[in-house]
């Protein structure tokens, strides 16, 4: 973690920041809040979420399918086979820590699993529950 | 007497070097950060520079996912490629798609893998080198260094 702020620095102007997982939920909160007024982030959502079977992918069904049941588990690529080390905040430190990171991969999973984009308030409740499940 | 020295230290050290594929020095961040998330971010001196170009033409339906990373980019990734890209005579055609596990050099070295073991469910693809080359991170593709016990040599 302490090569973040100097990778940071050599990549100026590349909009790289370090934040923290309750950062970037009060982004996407805040965004959400906009449109729909009283909006607060739920954990709770953000597991039904994860756990939901969207199943227009054949590969990737559902979030589960690389990232297994439990955010807390290596997961594995459906496809590739590639490893995949755990979205949980708490076994994974590095999840949730660069916006710009988390924001392109809700880009291309969201479109790809869940057929669409995923709204600013579903992105604060998936980030509220990989920061709270332990 | 020189040249012949030369080719002969070269056979005798080329072998090996053929199992180390580290990634160049000039290797741009945004390569591993954007082609190394979903498959390991693979040397370029696996595919040729004419296969590289239509990979990094056809991002945004890249084996049917939507892998396209801005013009920035994919003009320092493409350019990389092509500057590191393998000698096509050698690797043999990679098909339409190109895939490196299609070049005639990826079957060679890999015509000992039985199926079943390609089906494996720590293999699932030909895409996952780390699977069995555990050291393919660093580069160190060497048939000693590898993970899966029945393959061991």
């Amino acid at each position: 973690m302490r090569v973040l702020p100097a990778l940071c620095l050599l990549l100026v102007g590349t909009a790289c920041h370090a934040e923290t997982p309750q950062q970037i939920i009060q982004t996407y909160a805040a965004d959400a809040a906009a449109r729909q007024p009283g909006f607060t982030p739920s954990a709770k959502r953000g597991a039904a979420l994860f756990h939901q079977r969207f199943a227009l992918n054949d590969k990737m069904p559902a979030c589960t399918s690389c990232h297994t049941d439990s955010p807390l588990n290596a997961g594995q690529h459906a496809v590739t086979g590639k490893a995949i080390r755990p979205l949980a905040v708490a076994v994974n430190g590095e999840r949730f820590a660069d916006p710009a990171k988390v924001e392109k991969w809700f880009g291309r999973n969201c479109k790809e699993v869940v057929g669409r984009a995923c709204t600013p308030g579903e992105k604060a409740d998936f980030v509220a529950y990989m920061s709270a499940v332990r | 007497m020189k040249r012949i020295a030369l080719s002969l230290l070269l056979g005798v050290t080329l072998p090996a070097l053929a199992d180390r594929l580290p990634l160049p020095a000039d290797t741009p961040a945004s390569y591993p950060a954007e082609c190394g998330s979903c498959h390991l971010a693979y040397p370029p001196a696996l595919l040729a520079g004419g296969d590289w170009q239509r990979i990094m033409a056809g991002l945004d339906d890249h084996f049917a996912t939507d892998a396209a990373v801005d013009a920035q980019k994919r003009q320092e990734i493409t350019a990389f490629l092509e500057r590191h890209a393998g000698n096509a005579g050698k690797l043999g055609n990679a098909g339409d798609p190109p895939r490196i596990s299609t070049t005639a050099r990826f079957v060679r070295k890999h015509r000992e893998v039985p199926a079943k073991l390609w089906r494996d469910p720590r293999v699932k693809s030909a895409a996952n080198c780390e699977a069995c080359h555990r050291g393919a991170t660093e580069g160190n593709y060497s048939e000693h260094d590898i993970t899966i016990r029945e393959l061991k040599r």
